[in-house]
C-alpha cells in the first residue's frame, strides 16, 4: 500500500506561553504576521516542486502555537496554496487547533466556511483552579461556550485535557472525567502532564516548587481514564487519544503513527518523506525570521535534511506505531523501513507478554509501557 | 673528612595531623637559615600535592640544619620528617631507628591524639630521648599545663621541661633547637674505617635523578664512585651522587657515621631499594645486616577498574608507574563480570589506599571505580594446605575448607569521655574485644581488638560521626584469627551476581544481607517485571527484597514533530545499555555496582 501524504502547518504564535509547553512557540506581540503567511505559502510551493511525483493530500493540519489566531483570510490563502500545489484528495481532513479564548466574534464560523472540517479545542481542564495552575487564559465557562460554537460549526470536534497535575488524586480525576464524558464528544485527547526541559514548570520543579506525581499514581490515573472511556465506548486508539468510532479518529495524526509521509511547513516543523525511495528527515528553521529568510533564499524553509538509515527509520516507525492500539502491520513496517526487527528481541517480548502478533499486526499489550517496549525491541 | 658525631643530632618529629608539625619544621628551617625567606614556601617538606593538601607526610624527608648553639659550638641537626600515619608504621619504625631522639609536638588546645600515642610509643621503643613541644600556646583555647599533665598521664613521659611554642607565630623556636642540642643524644661514634653499614630509610623516584635513596650511616663512609650492595637482594650499584637536603639538594664528598643523607646509583625502581634494607660495600661487605628488615606486606585490598573500559590500558600504565615509585603498593589483573577488566590492588592500609586512588585519578587523569576494601582470608583446607583468599568470588567449595582466619588489629581510640557509650557500642557491633579502658582527665583511651574486615568498611567514618570528629583512632595489625566466616552471595532475579558477594562473619550476615538487598532495591531501576533480590548463605536465603514492576514509561504526546527526539532518545538508551551489565533478564547499571560495592555497614 503506498504511503499517504499529509501537510502540517505550524503557526508558532500564542497570546501567552503556557508554563508546561515546550513546543516551538512565540509570544504574539501584535506585529504583522503576513510575512510568515507569505513564507509558508512559498514553502508549500517549494515542497511541492521537490516531490518525486505529484501527490495529493490526505490531510492538512494547522498546529502550533495557536493557529486559531490566524485571520480567516490568512488561512484562506494557505489553503489555496496547498490545494493549488498538491491537490486535495476527496474527503480530505482539514484540522485546526484552537484556543477557547480565541473565538472572538465567532471566528470558528468563518474557519468552517473556508473548508476546515475538524477542530481540536485546547480546553485542558474544566476546573478553574487547574486552569489557573496550567496558566491557561480561559475559564471553564468560556471553554464550554467555545465548545458549543465548535460543535455547531464543525462535523468533527475534539478536545484536549491534561491530567496528572501535582496533588491530583484518582477521585479528582474521576470527577473530571465524568464531566468530560458528559460533553458527548466523539474524540478526546487525554494527556498526562509531563515536565519538559526548558519550561516554566521545569524551572519550578528544579526549585522544588512543583512536585510531579509518582509514576505509580500516574498509572492509576491513566487506568481511571481507560475505565471511564471504555464505559462510554470511547476506548483509546492511541496512548492518549480516544474516539467513539473509527471515523472519529484523527486522520492526520494517524499518518504519523502509521508511518505515512508528511510535510511540515512553518517555523520548526518536521517532515518525513520518501524522496527517491529513501526516508528523509526534514526540519525547518525555528525562528520565524530565519524561516522566512530561508524560504526566500532557498525556495523552502528546510534547515535540516537527513537521509535516515533503514535502522533509524525502523526505530521511528516502531516508537510511533506501537502507540496505536491496533499496532503496526509488521511486514509493511519492515518493508517500508527496509530493515528487520531482531527476531530474538521480538520473541522475548512476546514470550514476556509485552507484545503480541494479531493478524500481522504487532501490538503492545501494555499501553503505558510502550516506550520501554520499543526500546527493548530495538536495543 | 667525616664530621664528629658529637656534633650531630638526628631527630624526628612526632605529631598528630594539624598539630603543626610541618609549620614547626618550616620554622626550624627558617631559623637556622637553610632557606631564604624568598625560598620558603609553606610546608617545604611535603613535596607531593596530596601531602600538602591533606597535611600528611607519606614519604620520609630529611633536612640538614646548621645551628650554632648558645654553647658556641656548631651542630648539624638532621630533621627527619616521618610519615605520621599508621599505614606507614613500618616506614615510621625505620625512620625512628635512624634517629636518636624525637620532638613530640602536641597542640596545646587539643591534647594528645591516638596517632601521636602510637608513634611516641614507637619512639620510646627505639630508646629515643623525647623533647615535648606544646604548640599553639598563643591560641585562646590553649591549656598548656593541662596538656602537659596529660602527656605525663597518658604517654607516661616527663613533660616538666616541655617547650612552650607557637610555630605559627615563631614563639619558642630557639628553645626547641637548644633542647635538641642539650637533651638529645648524639649518634654512636661508629667506625669510619669499618666496612660500610647504612640503613635505607626511604626511597622515591625523581624524574631527573632516578631513584633517590635516603640513608643513615652507622659504620664506614659512602662516597661517589663506590660500589654498594643491598644486602637483602644482593644487587649492587655504583654510587653516582652523595648529598644532603638543606632542603635543597647539596652534593657532598662523603657521609660518615651518624650522618643522614641521600645517594643515587642508577637504581631503576623504588622496589629495588626496600625500606629497612642494609646498604654495604661490594668489596668488603659488613658481616651482619641491620635487624628489623621486613618485606612489604599489603593488608587491605580493593579492585580498581576504569569507568570506561577503553581506559584499561591507561590504567595499566598508570599503576605500573605508581608502583615504580611506591613499592608498598601491589597489583594484579582482575576480571569482574560487573566491572570488566581492572586490577586487584594491595595497600598498607586505608589511608594508603585512598592516596593511591587519588594519585591515580589526579596524576593520571583516570576515572576509576574502586570496590569496597577487603582483607585477605587465610583458608585452611581439609587436606591441610593453606590458601589465601583475596576475592570472595574465588571462594572454594566450603566442604573443602577446614577453617577460615581473618586478620585482626589492635585499635587504640582516644575520645572525650562523653562519646564513650556509642563508641563502645560501635566496637561491640564490629565484633570488637575490649583490651583496656582508661581515663586521663576528661579523655578516655580504649584499646580494642577488632577484625580488620569490620574496620575497612566505614569504621573510621562512623567513629568520627558519633564523636562529632573528636575521637582519634589508630591501629596495628595483629595476627590472623579463625572465625565463623561465610561467603554471602547476592541473587538478582535468581541469578547470582558474583561481584556483589562478600565474606562476612556469620553473626553479621543477616544484617549485612538486609542492608545489601535494601540498597540494591534502590539502585537497580525498575524493569517491566518484578525482580526479587536475595542475599544467601549457600542455599539459604537470609534477606529478600522485591523491585516491583515498572508501570509507566510512555510519552504523553507523540506526533510527527517528536519522531526525531524519540529516535535520538532510543540511541541514547542504546548507548546507556553498554553501561549496563546483564544478569539473566536484568540489567544492572554500573553505577549500582559501584554504590553497592562501596556499601557501608550501617
Amino acid at each position: 500500500m503506498p504511503a499517504l501524504l499529509g501537510l502540517y502547518i505550524h503557526w508558532p504564535y500564542c497570546s501567552h506561553i503556557c508554563p508546561y509547553c515546550d513546543f516551538n512557540v512565540r509570544r504574539d506581540r501584535g506585529r504583522d504576521t503576513d510575512f510568515l503567511v507569505d513564507a509558508i505559502i512559498a514553502d508549500i510551493a517549494g515542497n511541492a516542486i521537490r516531490m518525486d511525483e505529484p501527490r495529493a493530500l490526505t490531510s492538512l493540519a494547522f498546529g502550533g502555537g495557536t493557529p486559531s489566531r490566524l485571520h480567516a483570510s490568512q488561512i484562506n490563502r494557505i489553503l489555496d496554496a496547498a490545494e493549488c500545489s498538491f491537490g486535495f484528495l476527496p474527503g480530505i481532513e482539514i484540522s485546526l487547533e484552537a484556543n477557547p479564548a480565541d473565538n472572538q466574534g465567532d471566528c470558528f464560523k468563518s474557519f468552517a466556511a473556508l473548508g476546515i472540517n475538524r477542530l481540536s479545542l485546547g480546553i485542558q481542564s474544566l476546573n478553574a483552579q487547574e486552569l489557573q495552575f496550567l496558566g491557561r487564559d480561559h475559564s471553564p465557562k468560556e471553554a464550554l461556550r467555545a465548545l458549543d460554537f465548535a460543535v455547531k460549526h464543525f462535523s468533527s470536534v475534539s478536545a484536549d485535557f491534561i491530567y496528572g497535575l501535582p496533588g491530583q488524586q484518582p477521585h479528582h480525576w474521576q470527577e473530571s472525567l465524568q464531566e468530560i464524558m458528559a460533553l458527548g464528544l466523539e474524540h478526546l485527547s487525554l494527556y498526562c502532564l509531563s515536565i519538559e526541559p526548558r519550561t516554566v514548570f521545569a524551572k519550578r520543579h528544579k526549585q522544588g516548587l512543583l512536585t510531579p506525581l509518582e509514576d505509580d499514581l500516574v498509572a492509576d490515573l491513566y487506568q481511571c481514564a481507560q475505565n471511564m472511556t471504555a464505559e462510554h465506548r470511547m476506548n483509546a486508539y492511541e496512548t492518549s487519544n480516544h474516539a467513539a468510532s473509527i471515523s472519529a479518529r484523527s486522520v492526520h495524526n494517524l499518518l504519523y503513527w502509521q508511518g505515512d509521509d508528511w510535510i511540515g511547513v512553518g517555523p520548526g516543523a518536521h517532515g518525513r518523506l520518501s524522496i527517491q525511495g529513501q526516508r528523509q528527515e526534514l526540519a525547518t528553521y525555528c525562528r520565524p525570521q530565519d524561516y522566512a529568510k530561508a524560504v526566500s533564499e532557498n525556495g523552502w524553509g528546510i534547515q535540516l535534511q537527513n537521509a535516515l538509515t533503514p535502522q533509524q527509520d525502523l526505530a521511528e516507525r516502531i516508537v510511533l506505531g506501537l502507540r496505536l492500539r491496533d499496532g503496526i502491520h509488521l511486514e509493511q513496517l519492515q518493508d517500508r523501513a527496509g530493515a528487520s526487527i531482531s527476531r530474538k528481541n521480538l520473541s522475548e517480548l512476546i514470550a514476556g507478554g509485552f507484545l503480541r502478533l494479531n493478524n500481522h499486526y504487532l501490538q503492545a499489550t501494555k499501553p503505558l509501557l510502550v516506550d520501554r517496549i520499543a526500546s527493548e525491541l530495538l536495543c | 673528612m667525616t664530621i664528629d658525631p658529637e656534633h650531630i643530632r638526628n631527630f624526628s618529629i612526632i605529631a598528630h595531623i594539624d598539630h603543626g608539625k610541618s609549620t614547626l619544621a618550616d620554622r626550624l628551617i627558617q631559623f637556622t637559615g637553610a632557606l631564604s625567606q624568598r625560598e620558603m614556601k609553606e610546608q617545604v617538606l611535603d613535596n607531593m600535592d596530596i601531602e600538602r593538601e591533606r597535611g600528611i607526610t607519606i614519604k620520609a624527608q630529611t633536612v640538614r640544619l646548621d645551628y650554632t648553639a648558645k654553647d658556641g659550638q656548631k651542630y648539624i641537626l638532621n630533621l627527619m620528617d616521618t610519615p605520621g600515619h599508621v599505614d606507614f608504621a613500618y616506614e615510621v619504625s625505620r625512620s625512628l631507628s635512624a634517629c636518636e631522639g624525637s620532638i613530640l609536638v602536641v597542640d596545646a588546645s587539643q591534647g594528645v591524639e591516638a596517632q601521636t600515642l602510637a608513634n611516641v610509643y614507637q619512639a620510646v621503643e627505639h630508646d629515643h630521648e623525647i623533647v615535648t613541644v606544646l604548640n599553639k600556646i598563643d591560641l585562646p583555647a590553649a591549656e598548656p599545663e593541662q596538656v602537659a599533665q596529660q602527656v605525663e598521664d597518658v604517654i607516661g613521659i616527663d613533660a616538666t621541661d616541655a617547650v612552650y611554642a607557637s610555630a605559627k607565630s615563631g614563639i619558642g623556636i630557639e628553645d626547641i633547637l637548644e633542647a635538641i642540642v642539650e637533651k638529645l643524644a648524639p649518634p654512636d661514634a661508629g667506625d669510619s674505617e669499618a666496612p660500610l653499614k647504612a640503613l635505607l630509610v626511604d626511597a622515591w623516584y625523581d624524574a631527573y635523578l632516578g631513584v633517590i635513596v635516603l640513608f643513615r650511616v652507622l659504620d664506614g663512609v659512602v662516597k661517589k664512585g663506590m660500589r654498594i650492595r643491598m644486602m637483602s637482594t644482593n644487587a649492587s650499584y655504583v654510587v653516582d651522587r652523595v648529598g644532603v637536603f638543606r632542603p635543597k639538594i647539596e652534593t657532598v664528598d662523603e657521609l660518615g657515621p651518624g650522618e643522614i643523607g641521600f645517594l643515587t646509583a642508577s637504581i631503576k625502581q623504588v622496589a629495588d631499594a626496600a625500606v629497612g634494607e642494609t646498604i654495604t660495600e661490594e668489596k668488603r661487605p659488613t658481616k651482619e645486616a641491620l635487624p628489623g628488615f621486613r618485606p612489604v606486606q599489603p593488608v587491605v585490598f580493593c579492585g580498581i577498574f576504569p569507568v570506561d573500559a577503553a581506559d584499561f590500558e591507561d590504567l595499566r600504565a598508570a599503576v605500573g608507574k605508581l608502583r615504580l615509585n611506591d613499592a608498598s603498593f601491589s597489583y594484579e589483573m582482575e576480571t569482574s563480570a560487573a566491572l570488566g577488566f581492572g586490577f586487584r590492588c594491595g595497600f598498607l592500609g586505608l589511608l594508603h589506599l585512598e592516596i593511591i586512588q587519588e594519585r591515580l585519578s589526579r596524576e593520571f587523569d583516570l576515572d576509576l571505580i574502586a570496590t569496597a576494601p577487603s582483607v585477605v582470608y587465610e583458608l585452611t583446607m581439609t587436606d591441610g594446605t593453606k590458601t589465601y583468599l583475596h576475592n570472595p568470588a574465588d571462594m572454594p567449595d566450603p566442604v573443602k575448607i577446614e577453617s577460615i582466619a581473618e586478620p585482626w588489629i589492635r585499635a587504640t581510640i582516644l575520645t572525650p569521655d562523653e562519646y564513650i557509650g556509642p563508641i563502645l557500642k560501635l566496637c561491640q557491633d564490629r565484633r570488637g574485644i575490649q583490651q583496656d579502658m582508661s581515663y586521663a582527665g576528661s579523655r578516655a583511651m580504649l584499646v580494642y581488638d577488632l577484625p580488620l574486615n569490620e574496620v575497612v568498611f566505614d569504621f573510621y567514618d562512623r567513629l568520627k560521626s558519633i564523636s562529632k570528629g573528636y575521637a582519634s583512632f589508630d591501629y596495628t595489625v595483629e595476627e590472623n584469627r579463625i572465625g565463623d566466616l561465610v561467603k554471602m552471595s547476592v541473587l538478582v532475579n535468581a541469578e547470582p551476581v558474583d561481584a556483589l558477594s562478600m565474606m562476612v562473619h556469620r553473626s553479621q550476615a543477616e544484617n549485612r544481607g538486609r542492608i545489601m538487598v535494601e540498597k540494591l532495591k534502590d539502585l537497580i531501576p525498575r524493569h517491566m517485571f518484578k525482580i526479587p533480590i536475595q542475599a544467601a548463605l549457600g542455599g539459604r536465603v537470609i534477606a529478600r527484597e522485591t523491585i516491583s514492576a515498572m508501570r509507566k514509561d510512555v510519552t504523553a504526546k507523540c506526533y510527527g514533530g517528536d519522531a526525531t527526539r524519540k529516535r535520538k532518545l532510543l540511541d541514547k538508551q542504546k548507548a546507556g545499555k553498554k553501561k549496563m551489565r546483564q544478569f539473566g533478564k536484568v540489567e544492572i547499571p554500573q553505577s549500582a555496582f559501584i554504590a553497592a560495592l562501596k556499601m557501608d555497614g550501617d
